[in-house]
């Protein structure tokens, strides 16, 4: 198994949220912002939607990395939804201690519908982040 | 399975149609429309599909209490556990608490990971890799992190429980390649995975050396003695509850009288599953409490309301507030649990309760009794 930059892809799984991150993606999408093809997007209606549950099911299918995005503090278009995924990813992220799964492997992010540059920037940068990390040791035969 | 041989196996095709069962039924009296009795009557009657889709087939505790009255003997649980294997063959499963995240964690625990599942253990406690006697956490570790909204430290049990372990001269394994035991899969049917974590737990005892594995986690120490033999054979080490080792061995640990009331809540397991109901009692005792029984206790037990993390909801609020009425009418300043489930479920319906009672683990109070810190 090889954690090499240049020959390990990542499978990372993106929680967007309908109102603002989707839109965002979608915008980096259609304005041909380049951006790394490791993602996986999962379109939720809010960021408070994503439960501990999804991000380890992510996990536990094979996502070598979990970014969950909302809209920035303020705008959630359900009020609080995204106070309630601070809490989800803090407490996912001490669960996965636990599991032996780095916490860095998780990420939060706002991104609003117009960032597209902001999207492509953050899943560069979070992909070699996971990249340098390696597969989870979830996927490791020898273990 | 096919119908025919579960009925015959839990003999359930022996039902008399008694209602016995429905009348104990802890879940009934929430929900007057579910009913172990016409459930049985439903697939004796060859309509065994219905119950597949039935949600009251996720809605029983499997507290064995009927099981304690039944006349002929049917074994309700392992029916109802029986019957979620063949549902969930058909895809179906029931709803599950918190999210499935429980399940979760049992899933992962199942593939190739490296733990770090003992951050709980604090200075002073004496553990060791390999050894005679290896501690079995169980999921207090995970516990910690989900339930702490509740004010629920697990681990302060499984810290206690080393302390009171070292006081008696043992220096147990604690690994941190430990598994779920997979009680809560095999509730739900999931036989395979429940087997997968079997396998991983027999390996990790075996690399250490143990001939003895103590628990403090009735639901542990059931599925070991009891489900752990019918999937992966007979076991090679001695499997014990702590309180039935501390029961052979008060006199060695130096308790100060605690002078306090006390009432303490029977596991579903540790009771009617294992029948340990003198052992729990016999230490409270021993630390100088006085002990007053709830209204329904030892196999008469009132089930603390939710097993195998699925359909926890109305039901399970309305057992668990009986539960806590029944420990406030003994006038008990402390209610003593020796599963770490019962306490967090407990805990979980006095949070929204006006009772004045403290939930504490047996070797909680123990410990306090030895005058051993646990935090
Ligand atoms: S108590 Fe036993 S015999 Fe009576 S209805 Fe229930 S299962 Fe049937
Ligand atoms: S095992 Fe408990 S919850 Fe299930 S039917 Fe029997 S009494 Fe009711
Ligand atoms: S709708 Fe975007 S985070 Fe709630």
């Amino acid at each position: 198994m090889t954690n090499q930059a240049e020959g390990f892809q990542p499978r990372i799984v993106v929680f967007a949220c309908n109102w603002c991150s989707y839109a965002g993606a979608d915008l980096a999408g259609v304005s041909r912002i380049q951006y790394p093809p490791t993602t996986r997007v999962i379109r939720v209606m809010c960021s408070g939607r994503v439960t501990p549950g999804f991000i380890l099911e992510a996990f536990r299918l094979g996502a070598d990395g979990v970014l969950v995005t909302g809209c920035h503090p303020g705008d959630c278009h359900y009020i609080s939804g995204n106070e309630n995924a601070v809490v989800t990813v803090d407490k996912t992220g001490r669960l996965m201690n636990v599991l032996g799964i780095e916490a860095a492997r998780l990420r939060l992010e706002w991104i609003s519908a117009a960032e597209g540059a902001r999207f492509a920037r953050i899943m560069t940068e979070f992909t070699e982040q996971v990249q340098a990390l390696g597969p989870t040791a979830l996927k490791d035969t020898t273990l | 399975m096919n119908f025919d041989e579960i009925l015959r196996q839990t003999r359930a095709d022996l039902c008399l149609d008694c209602g016995k069962c429905t009348g104990s039924c802890p879940v009934t009296r929430v929900d007057p429309t579910y009913s172990p009795r016409s459930t049985i009557e439903r697939v004796l009657s060859g309509r065994p599909e219905e119950l597949i889709h039935n949600e009251h087939l996720w809605a029983c505790l499997t507290c064995g209490l009927c099981t304690t009255r039944c006349p002929s003997n049917v074994d309700y649980p392992a029916f109802v556990v029986a019957a979620r294997s063949v549902a969930r063959q058909a895809a179906v499963e029931g709803t599950y608490a918190h999210n499935a995240v429980m399940q979760e964690l049992m899933g992962i625990m199942a593939l190739p990971i490296r733990q770090k599942r003992t951050g709980w253990l604090a200075d002073g406690l004496k553990t060791v890799t390999q050894g005679d006697d290896f501690y079995f956490v169980g999921c207090l570790p995970y516990f910690d992190v989900l339930f702490e909204d509740l004010g629920v430290v697990s681990t302060d049990a499984a810290r206690a429980a080393v302390r009171l372990m070292n006081a008696l001269g043992i220096a147990p394994v604690v690994s941190d390649d430990e598994r779920c035991c997979g009680a809560d899969l095999l509730l739900n049917g999931d036989v395979q995975g429940f087997r997968r974590l079997a396998e991983i737990n027999l390996r990790v005892i075996a690399a250490s050396g143990a001939k003895r594995v103590i628990f403090t986690c009735p639901e542990g120490v059931n599925a070991f003695r009891h489900d752990y033999p019918a999937v992966v054979g007979a076991l090679p080490f001695e499997v014990v509850h702590l309180t039935e080792l501390l029961a052979e061995h008060m006199d060695a640990l130096p308790l100060h009288a605690l002078g306090e009331t006390v009432t303490y809540h029977d596991p579903c397991r540790l009771g009617r599953y294992l029948d340990v109901y003198d052992a729990p009692r016999a230490a409270i005792r021993a630390a100088g409490a006085t002990l007053v029984e709830m209204r329904a206790n030892r196999e008469n037990a009132l089930c603390c309301g939710s097993t195998g993390w699925v359909h926890c909801g109305r039901c399970a609020k309305g057992i668990q507030t009986t539960r806590l009425h029944q420990a406030q009418a003994t006038g008990a300043q402390r209610l003593i649990t020796a599963c770490p489930k019962c306490r967090i479920h407990l805990s979980c319906a006095l949070k929204d309760l006006d009772i004045d009672i403290k939930l504490e683990d047996v070797t909680n109070l123990l410990c306090r009794a030895v005058e051993l810190d646990t935090d």
